[in-house]
């Protein structure tokens, strides 16, 4: 069989996986998206007022709290998955939380990978609203609590696009929630979804589990869950960008 | 008339350059004031302290009846030399200063219609305001900073950047504000002929010192100082 019937016959396999809801690929993609989902929302909570106290508020450390966040925009996830490895092991200093290998040591993986990127593209919205808008607000009789509705108003799309640009980050992450989430599906029936239903197994860890095991096929199915993801996410920031 | 507000030997600085030096000046209550001069004089950062946007270095603000801080500066409106607009429709930019002032919204309705009659964009509430031409934005943020029947208008050269057709709609809206709502306005321009049109006094600005103040009719007629004969007569006085 030539690399192409491979490719084709993968490609019509993974349509046909897709198209049947397999209850394997569907529990991937769940998994995939509440712990990326989860990550992201919390990683938003903290990077939009972290933004906005780094835009507006003068502070010791605030240039060194900049510089740390320029960097955590280019953090290696395998050094964040080996860093909340030794944090979360049992001999680790939060062993005792017993989370090694959890869906929530995924989401913590992913929290301190995405939160930087949401925090440095929204600062950068933040920073590009022009003053005289924040100084009209005053003229107006605003005080500072309206300065940064405006603020956020005239951002807004710059501070979605951070968003998506995090989600879209999370999701297609895989280096870090392998090590702190160990690719776990489970053997036999659970929940009704059938044999190798995911707990910790991603998008991204599975692909690289199943191509591994030579299941192509199903990896390239997953890919193109992964893509069309990223894609719809990619298209939704652009809409964004372009509104902005 | 009676004197709205005082600034008394008001001085600023921005590091060591001095920008305002040891200002007095009164302004009248339902005046058009004229604040001329070259540019960095020092007419922007006055009207910025009488905004409340800059604390004087030294000298004080003393306003006629009226309280100092937030409360004052709502009595008040600033509009720049370049329009600000926000990213929004004609309308929600126009109502902006009601809501902050917490207006019910039927009376927001009927107010930003009217300011939108009387700076000439009626029915333009549901454009985006980003769209408007440069004529049309000045206009806007004009309706913005009336809509609220402010005592004392603020106006940083507003025809700066205007074709002559809008500026003479502009100062047409600035005589009208005055003369239907007896709102008090300072008007920084460094054109002569606008001067001429429409202030009743004017206050000349070199180097940050207030070199005279004087009627319309007496800067163009009799000027006191040398400097501001020559300002008028168009020559440079650096």
């Amino acid at each position: 069989m030539s690399s192409t019937e491979f490719l084709i016959q993968g490609i019509s396999k993974a349509f046909e996986l897709i198209f049947s809801l397999n209850p394997y690929i569907l529990s991937i993609t769940g998994v995939s998206i509440k712990v990326s989902g989860t990550a992201t929302i919390l990683a938003t909570l903290t990077a939009i007022p972290l933004a906005y106290a780094l835009a507006f508020l003068h502070f010791r450390g605030r240039q060194a709290l900049i510089a740390l966040v320029n960097t955590g925009m280019g953090l290696p996830p395998v050094f964040v998955g080996l860093f909340i490895f030794i944090m979360l092991v049992p001999a680790g200093p939060l062993g005792f939380a017993n989370k090694i290998f959890t869906p929530q040591a995924m989401i913590l993986a992913q929290y301190i990978l995405v939160t930087p990127i949401i925090t440095g593209i929204s600062l950068a919205a933040i920073k590009a609203v022009p003053k005289p808008i924040i100084e009209t607000v005053y003229t107006l009789g605003g005080n500072w609590k309206e300065a940064i509705i405006m603020t956020f108003r005239e951002a807004r799309f710059g501070i979605i696009t951070a968003i998506l640009a995090g989600l879209g980050r999370a999701l297609a992450e895989v280096g870090a929630i392998l090590i702190v989430g160990g690719n776990i599906a489970y053997t036999g029936s659970v929940g009704g979804i059938g044999e190798g239903a995911s707990y910790t197994r991603t998008l991204t860890t599975a692909i690289t589990s199943e191509t591994s095991k030579g299941d192509i096929s199903t990896s390239i199915a997953l890919g193109i869950i992964l893509i069309s993801l990223n894609l719809s996410i990619n298209m939704l920031a652009n809409f964004f960008q372009r509104r902005g | 008339m009676e004197e709205l507000f005082r600034v008394e030997n008001v001085c600023m600085a921005f590091g060591k350059k001095e920008v305002l030096k040891n200002i007095n000046l009164g302004i009248r209550r339902g005046e058009i004031f004229a604040l001329i001069g070259p540019s960095g004089a020092g007419k922007t950062t006055l009207l910025r302290i009488l905004n409340l946007f800059e604390k004087p270095v030294c000298g004080t603000l003393i306003f006629n009846g009226l309280d100092t801080g937030k409360t004052l500066r709502r009595r008040m409106s600033l509009l720049f030399q370049t329009p600000v607009v926000f990213n929004a429709s004609v309308f929600e930019n126009v109502a902006y200063g009601l809501k902050v002032r917490g207006f019910d919204k039927r009376i927001i309705e009927k107010k930003v219609v009217e300011a939108l009659n009387t700076v000439g964009l009626p029915g333009m509430g549901k454009e985006k305001a980003r769209m408007l031409s440069g004529g049309e934005a000045q206009r806007m943020a004009f309706a913005r900073a009336i809509v609220y029947d402010p005592e004392i208008l603020l106006l940083d050269e507003p025809t700066s950047n205007l074709d002559p057709a809008n500026v003479a709609n502009i100062e047409d809206i600035i005589k009208r504000i005055r003369d239907e709502r007896g709102t008090t306005i300072v008007i920084a321009t460094h054109n002569i002929h606008q001067v001429r049109r429409i202030a009743d006094r004017v206050g000349v600005l070199l180097n940050g010192e207030l070199i005279e103040v004087n009627s319309k009719d007496g800067i163009f007629t009799a000027p006191q100082d040398e400097r501001s004969a020559a300002f008028i007569r168009g020559e440079m006085i650096y």
